[in-house]
């Protein structure tokens, strides 16, 4: 073959631009090779991927990222941050020691990948690039394998306690050609409990990646905000792995940005786990919003839930892939997606695909994906009472969004993020 | 209170008239009631009172206290003193029914110019209005008419009457579905509104409501008209000889 084959030449131009981090433990090198190898054979994803028929990689995947201007989000007061948590910040991908909290606190510890990945001797071995590594079957994950080839930092984290101080991982955007790659491990040991709080844009392009192994009767909460700044790009990878009695709890919160792509590979391996994974996403415009989930079931008694809401705006795009993978002998799984659109105007589209694969008998699955407008005759109804009209399409769009806000367990949290999509609608009243 | 001169109304899509020239007046204190078949266009007269987009009026005028309706929108119009009882309440998920009244009563004062109804005073309100309709704490807590029976949603519709204290009550239909007990319960709240400052439009197609809701006056309506305008007694002919006779009288 003479002419070039596009995948492999983007591919090419990429890894060109990039190189291994140096002085790696050689297990950390190993991994990193690793990855490297499973992306050359993958390719970066391609628009005429099956996988990015909705969503095209192209700004992802180039050399470098389109600058995205850096947006003041002062108006509002820093996110968690009535919370008391312990606050590690990076400003385009690099860590700001002098703005963090001090990393030492009881029943875990925290440690920056750039100093683990250095370390010959360390339990970071054993997860990282494993999780991502399968999660790439069946279908690959190439971004990701590229994260784990060139993460140049990260925290790693291993609980061993019941942790109420939550970890906040605070993402600031400096520059406006950033392009930072942070790869997070989280370890949680037998019992243990840890909530993980992450906001922020990170960068002009953001390539994220974390690996969570929640081991037996353990829990992991996650809640999740991506940053008010209009032509950030992020693809982030979620991949966590269950034990018995684990449970897994995640919620994303996304407004504005030009292109979010958030895959969560969730793998229920021992029996009675549980895990649930919502988000919420209102954007107008430029913004493409894309939520691509893939739960694998592979033990017994497990429940998993996928609730995704997104509300359109001015030719603004949503995008949900959503499977459900239920192994032979997974009995008793409990499985639930739904994925809903509330398209403000017709300019705005929703594009949704629903899976269920299912290799055992006594389950019960269920899934759901509409898109619709606002409920004229509940509008009139809300008016006719004394609301005025925008105030009571405020009210009808969040409580279409209820159903995923109401998966944030922790009430103050929950209440703060609806406090703050409120604000985001208020601020569209005016075009 | 109300003046309604001369209203002709069509729908917005194509040229369908519905209303066709209604005149109807009522003064504060009294209780009218519209009675007529099925189609004759009272639940389009109940909409276009209340600000309802699909229709064009095409003539004539509705004042309330000398204000003109039809320029407001239908929140202004609701904080100007206008509530409609729907035939078919409508079910909104995910808005809790304290939420939303408390809303609305609060959109309402701030309209008028009046401060917010406290949580605590609202509850209280809340309370003693659901105990005389005997709305459950339970409805009260769920989304708005969201699993409700259909006589629960009329005396929903009958609560918010009583929190929201309009000047203009119209209820339509809100008899149908309703058993015989239910239909008291709805009855007592609504006499308990009677007051020389409130008015009432009472539009049912069965006389059996106006037993217990007793108007100064009944109307006929039949094909976008009032044919016919009486007291009581009209409503009893209806109920004995059906609007047939009514009908051909017209026609005649
Ligand atoms: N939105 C609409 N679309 C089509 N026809 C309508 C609409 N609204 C009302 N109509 C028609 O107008 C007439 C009056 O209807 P309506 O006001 O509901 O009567 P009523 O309440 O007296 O039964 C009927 O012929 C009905 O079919
Ligand atoms: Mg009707």
């Amino acid at each position: 073959m003479t002419r070039p084959d596009p995948v492999q030449t983007a591919t090419t131009e990429r890894l060109t631009a990039l190189s291994l981090p140096a002085d790696q433990a050689a297990w950390a090198n190993a991994g990193r090779a690793g990855a490297l190898a499973r992306l050359r054979a993958a390719g970066l994803p391609d628009r005429r991927d099956e996988y990015w028929k909705f969503t095209r990689p192209e700004t992802l995947v180039q050399p470098l990222p389109p600058t995205a201007a850096v947006f003041d989000d002062s108006d509002e007061s820093p996110l968690f941050g009535a919370v008391d948590r312990l606050r590690i910040v990076f400003v385009d991908g690099v860590f700001d020691p002098a703005a963090s909290d001090d990393l030492s606190a009881e029943g875990l510890t925290i440690e920056r990948l750039e100093d683990v990945a250095r370390t010959d001797i360390h339990w970071a071995r054993n997860l990282y690039g494993t999780l991502e590594q399968a999660g790439q079957t069946p279908v690959p994950r190439p971004l990701a394998s590229l994260n784990t080839a060139f993460a140049t930092d990260g925290v790693v984290i291993r609980v061993t306690g019941q942790v109420s101080r939550p970890v906040n991982l605070i993402y600031l955007h400096g520059s406006e050609s950033s392009d930072a790659t942070l790869h997070n491990l989280v370890r949680l040991e037998e019992g243990a409990r840890l909530t993980l709080l992450e906001n922020g844009p990170a960068a002009a392009r953001f390539n994220q990646c974390t690996e969570v192994d929640i081991a037996k009767g353990a829990a992991f909460d996650h809640v999740r905000a991506q940053g008010r700044d209009h032509e950030r790009r992020a693809v982030t990878h979620m991949f966590a792995r269950l034990g018995a009695n684990a449970a897994f709890r995640s919620f994303t919160l996304t407004v504005n940005g030009a292109l979010t792509r958030n895959e969560t590979v969730l793998s229920l391996t021992g029996d009675d786990a549980l895990a649930h994974v919502a988000g919420a996403a209102l954007g107008d415009g430029g913004f493409h919003h894309d939520d691509t989930v893939f739960v694998t079931h592979d033990a017994v008694n497990c429940e998993s839930r996928q609730v995704f809401k997104k509300v359109l705006r001015h030719g603004a795009t949503g995008v949900f892939q959503g499977k459900i993978l239920v192994r032979p002998g997974a009995q008793k799984t409990d499985g639930y997606q739904i994925s809903q659109s509330l398209l403000l105007d017709d300019d705005s589209r929703f594009l949704a695909k629903p899976e269920l694969e299912i290799y055992a008998d006594d389950v019960a699955c269920s899934h759901g994906s509409t898109t619709g407008a606002i409920d004229e005759d509940a509008l009139f109804y809300l008016c006719s009472r004394g609301v005025p009209r925008a105030d009571a399409q405020d009210l009808l769009i969040m409580a279409f969004l209820g159903e995923a806000i109401e998966e944030i367990a922790d009430e103050g949290l929950r209440d703060d993020l609806a406090e703050r999509l409120r604000a985001w609608l208020l601020r569209r009243r005016d075009g | 209170m109300l003046d309604i001169k001369n209203l002709h109304v069509r729908l917005e899509d194509g040229d369908k008239p519905i209303l066709k020239g209604v005149n109807l007046s009522v003064n504060a204190g009294e209780v009218h009631a519209i009675m007529g078949p099925n189609g004759s266009g009272k639940s389009t007269a109940s909409y276009v009172l209340s600000g309802r987009d699909g229709y064009t009026v095409t003539e004539g005028s509705v004042t309330l206290g000398g204000e003109n309706l039809l320029e407001m929108e239908p929140d202004e119009r609701a904080a100007a003193g206008v509530f409609l009882a729907f035939q078919y309440p409508v079910e909104i998920p995910g808005v809790g029914n304290m939420t939303f009244l408390r809303t609305a009563l609060n959109a309402q004062r701030r309209a008028r110019g009046q401060d917010a109804v406290s949580a605590a005073d609202f509850l209280r309100l809340m309370r003693d209005k659901a105990k005389m309709l005997e709305v459950g704490p339970d409805m009260l807590k769920r989304p708005v008419n969201v699993g409700f029976s259909g006589g629960e949603k009329k005396r929903n519709e009958i609560l918010q009457m009583a929190i929201l204290e309009p000047k203009l009550c119209i209820l339509d239909e809100t008899d149908s579905g309703l058993d015989v007990d239910a239909m008291k319960l709805v009855a007592n709240g609504v006499n308990a509104l009677r007051d020389a400052g409130r008015a009432f439009l009472v539009i049912t197609h069965y006389q059996r409501l106006l037993n217990h809701i007793k108007p100064d006056v009944v109307h006929i309506m039949a094909d976008g008209r009032i044919i016919r305008t009486g007291g009581p007694e009209l409503a009893l002919e209806v109920e004995h000889n059906g609007y047939g006779g009514l009908l051909t009288e017209d026609a005649g």
